[in-house]
């Protein structure tokens, strides 16, 4: 599941790459179409046709620039609307501490909180089976906070989360191996 | 069934419905019997002849009162019962007994006894004999109602263990304990109520939401543990007899771990509505809390000490979780284990001796305790994924939860190690075992 989520992304990351790329040498009508164009992708959210079939366009430098930074505000947000389909996160033994690799995804949640004051984000934490179940919950509880002060300090407000801890009780995965013991330490982020 | 609801939003009545279907206080009889394996015995054990009883007028079908004796005898590991097929005779009162022929078969102490109907109750007249000193050492009579033999039976298990060894025998006593069965997405927990020998199963809570921790009143006549059946953990006490409940902590967070005091008028527990786990005491009555740990790690586990004024209790303030003790609420704690990086569920035994816990040793986890004098820790079982220690009332055994074959089973153990009996479910895991007190 992990796998796919990042191959998406690293799809989703190449295209966006390649659009950033045209748009640079793009070509533009002087009337401002370029802003129509730049609403109309907004609008279907990535998919992108540039200029027309006017071959005498002027590209200022200036513009270009401008179109440049818009294209990769376009291909952040892209990049982060891929990002979200990452919902769980992964903790080693005993440990609270948010891996480096999950801050830049759980950035592109909070901003997506922030942008979306109606969403809600229910922050799951668990445990894997070893050790004790009462202090599995208050692990799993250290978690889900750990997950949800970094979402508030990115951007959520606090009135958009709510954490809960079920400790050992709901495993990803079932068994007794270091395999699925480390599939089982996370966070799932549950949006409702 | 999940439940995603906040506090404050309101079900829809069909929703509501369906949940209180999902919470089942049951009364379905014996549905999942625990059965009983027999692991070990201690090379001490001492040899014991429980000679069938005599009975006069209709007996109730089922196990015979001597052969419950004899199994409860051979479960605490103390003893080792002699076959009734190498007896030389069934003498069924103190007369018949020659003790030359027990001599003869290595016996340190026989027990005869008779039965009798007596309307719908069943009388017990029997004695206990010691073999080598050629001396009768203790006869009394009980009786029990007809359909309750099995309760006579405990009963005179428990005189005989006490009238041997000095200890009142915990025979009588009951486990509480949770099952659970997963199938295709779903989970069902079942809190459970048995006989120490896991007969007499009866399910007293049935929820597809996890419920953890079981704990004696010491009256033994409630019961308070975790439920998630709202969506969100919960504490509940729970009246046995009645059925009759009350959710008496359900605060923002954790709410976990709950221990009944000596008086049974207030409740250790775990909260976090102040931001992480701490430890607070509830006063039952008036539900006052007083906050007893106050600490950035996390504090929970709490048990109280065998003096009632203190506790032990779980925090990881020194990196990893370590047992403490504060010997009064206010006192400050003092950290008792130091063996490994991981010691957690603290239990004390009945007399202050030892506290009981779950060790890390390697990538393992064991039972161990520690002598709360000489520091001395000791690890005391060889299963290797083992939680939930839970000590008998009398101090001498101990009941835990391991793996077997990827099932969770509940496992007896002399408290200094030693015999073992395990108690798997007929299907599925069973766990959290707690062991009641001693109603008299």
């Amino acid at each position: 599941m992990k796998v796919t989520a990042h191959h998406k992304l690293f799809a989703m990351v190449l295209s966006l790459g390649l659009i950033a790329g045209c748009s640079s040498i793009g070509e533009t009508t002087e009337d401002g179409a370029y802003d129509s164009d730049v609403s109309a992708v907004d609008q279907d959210g990535g998919s992108t046709v540039y200029g027309g079939d006017d071959e005498g366009g002027v590209s200022s430098s200036e513009m270009t620039e401008e179109q440049r930074r818009e294209a990769e505000a376009r291909a952040e947000r892209a990049e982060r609307e891929a990002m979200r389909d990452i919902t769980t996160f992964y903790f080693d033994f005993d440990t609270a501490e948010i891996k480096s690799e999950a801050r830049e995804v759980l950035v592109a949640h909070a901003r997506y909180l922030q942008a979306n004051p109606n969403q809600d984000v229910r922050i799951e934490g668990h445990a894997d089976e070893r050790g004790t179940k009462e202090y599995n919950l208050a692990l799993g509880e250290r978690r889900a906070n750990a997950i949800e002060r970094f979402l508030i300090v990115n951007g959520a407000s606090r009135g958009q989360t709510e954490t809960i801890s079920y400790g050992e009780e709901k495993p990803a995965v079932m068994g007794s191996s270091e395999s699925a013991w480390a599939q089982n330490r996370r966070v799932e982020l549950v949006f409702q | 069934m999940t439940q995603r609801t906040k506090t404050g939003t309101r079900l829809p009545a069909v929703v509501a419905w369906l949940l209180m279907m999902a919470v089942i206080i049951g009364s379905s009889p014996a549905s999942a019997e625990l059965l009983i394996r027999i692991t070990e015995g201690a090379d001490s054990a001492i040899p014991v002849a429980v000679v069938p009883f005599s009975e006069s007028g209709n007996m109730p079908s089922g196990d015979k009162v001597s052969s419950i004796v004899r199994d409860d005898l051979t479960m605490s590991g103390e003893f080792r019962p002699l076959a009734p097929e190498k007896m030389l005779s069934l003498p069924s009162e103190g007369d018949e007994v020659y003790f030359r022929d027990w001599r003869l078969l290595g016996q340190r102490y026989v027990l005869v006894g008779q039965l009798t109907r007596q309307g719908d109750r069943v009388e017990a007249r029997y004695e206990l004999f010691d073999v080598n000193r050629e001396q009768r050492i203790m006869g009394a009579t009980a009786s029990s109602s007809v359909n309750s033999t099995r309760s006579l039976a405990h009963h005179i298990s428990d005189k005989v263990y006490e009238a041997i060894t000095g200890v009142p025998g915990a025979f009588s006593t009951k486990l509480a304990y949770v099952t659970l069965q997963r199938s295709a997405g779903t989970s069902m927990y079942r809190l459970q109520v048995s006989d120490v020998d896991g007969k007499r199963a009866r399910v007293r809570l049935e929820s597809d939401e996890p419920i953890l921790s079981p704990t004696w009143s010491p009256d033994g006549k409630k019961l308070a543990y975790v439920s998630f059946e709202t969506g969100k953990p919960a504490i509940y006490i729970h009246e046995l007899a009645t059925g009759d409940r009350t959710r008496i902590a359900d605060f923002p967070g954790l709410n976990s771990a709950p221990a009944f005091s000596k008086d049974g008028r207030s409740l250790l527990m775990t909260l976090s509505k102040d931001g992480n786990a701490e430890i607070y005491k509830m006063d039952i009555q008036s539900r006052s809390l007083k906050r007893l740990t106050n600490h950035w790690s996390i504090d929970t586990e709490p048990a109280w000490d065998h003096t009632g004024e203190g506790f032990f209790f779980t925090s990881d303030r020194s990196g990893g979780p370590q047992i403490y003790h504060k010997p009064t609420e206010n006192a400050a704690p003092r950290r008792i284990t130091f063996g490994s990086r991981y010691n957690a569920r603290p239990r004390p035994g009945n007399d202050g001796e030892y506290v009981y816990y779950v060790h890390q040793r390697g990538s393992s986890f064991h039972i161990a305790r520690t002598n709360l004098e000489t520091q001395e820790e000791t690890i005391l079982t060889r299963t290797g994924s083992d939680e939930s220690p839970s000590v008998s009332p009398n101090g001498r055994m101990l009941i835990y939860a391991t793996k077997q074959g990827g099932d969770s089973v509940l496992t007896v153990i002399a408290a200094d190690g030693g015999a073992a009996y395990s108690l798997p479910a007929s299907e599925g895991d069973v766990r959290d075992p707690a062991w009641s007190p001693i109603v008299r």
